[in-house]
């Protein structure tokens, strides 16, 4: 297990569109860890990963429909327990939740990158997502509070 | 080429019809429509419901500018890829969004280089009229986000957190 303490495993997990690219922006903070990604949508995003990552394409689901959240979260589990992740990252928004929530059960530690879209407030996933989340970071300096959201930067 | 692109949502055909409608009034611009799944179809432009990650990049790259909603995704890409963009923000009162987000997002997109926000069909006519002549965006801020990835790295693999 040595070569594991060196070696995070690292979840990082966004639905397809505008939250990939904000998780993309970010991926040089995943290199040298040992990678899986989770999206939505497109499964040609597995081309943009670093080599050597796994990706894993999961069901876009939202509130309105409990079947596919039902099929969301099943997922996201199962991928949790096969990764056995040391990190969980996610910039949203659904998928991102059920993993830090279930990243956080079995003793990861969990990053929440709000997305830069949410220059008012901070998005519902992101407001629920707070107790689950060991950093819980907004991209927007005038949403930051000294009890959370941070802020440490944006993507541009 | 004129690229239109709504994001892979919701349709927003608000738009799609009016960047159709300069289409059929400008044969001679080749112009290709992301629209969504929606009923309407478009009479003169090319489109596609949904494009593939490959299919949008090929487009993106190909475009001389390009016309979306404020979607995080399109505002990404295209500062990546230095094209002039074109934004429309949905509107929740017109059932275009949950929320009106996009509008908070529009009025931060407009104090960036390289990036025009519109909010009715006339002006989004008058801007794609003159096309050709708007600015590419500066790039993106890589310092801000230079400074995200350092602190995300301390803690991933150091467990260094930058807060108590």
């Amino acid at each position: 297990m040595d070569n594991r303490s060196r070696r995070p495993r690292i979840l990082a997990v966004a639905s397809g569109g505008g939250h990939w690219m904000q998780l993309m922006r970010l991926r040089d903070a995943l290199l040298g860890g040992d990678m899986a990604f989770v999206a939505t949508h497109f499964s040609d995003y597995r081309k943009s990963i670093p080599p050597g990552a796994r990706f894993y394409l999961v069901t876009d689901a939202n509130k309105k429909d409990w079947l596919r959240g039902t099929l969301l979260i099943c997922e996201l589990f199962w991928i949790i327990l096969r990764e056995r992740p040391d990190v969980v990252i996610s910039t949203g928004a659904a998928p991102g939740y059920f993993a830090l929530r279930f990243g956080r059960l079995l003793g990861a530690r969990t990053v929440w990158v709000d997305s830069i879209a949410n220059v008012g407030r901070m998005s519902l996933s992101g407001r629920l997502v707070r107790r689950y989340a060991d950093l819980w970071l907004t991209q927007w300096e005038h949403l930051a509070r000294p009890e959370g959201p941070h802020y440490i930067g944006a993507v541009l | 080429m004129i690229f239109l692109t709504v994001g892979s949502q919701v349709p927003f055909d608000r738009l799609s019809r009016s960047v159709d409608a300069w289409a059929a009034r400008n044969p001679q611009t080749e112009v290709f429509g992301q629209i969504g799944r929606t009923a309407w179809r478009p009479a003169a432009m090319q489109w596609a419901e949904v494009l593939s990650a490959d299919e949008y990049l090929e487009l993106l790259k190909r475009a001389r500018v390009i016309v979306a909603h404020a979607g995080m995704g399109t505002v990404i890409s295209a500062a990546e890829h230095g094209k002039p963009l074109i934004v429309m923000p949905r509107r929740a009162d017109l059932g275009e969004h949950r929320n009106d987000h996009q509008e908070f997002t529009a009025k931060w997109l407009m104090t960036r280089s390289g990036i025009s926000v519109v909010h009715g069909e006339d002006e989004l006519q008058h801007l794609l009229d003159k096309a050709g002549t708007l600015a590419p965006p500066d790039g993106l801020g890589s310092e801000s986000c230079e400074r995200m990835v350092t602190v995300l790295r301390e803690f991933i693999f150091e467990g260094v957190k930058p807060f108590q």
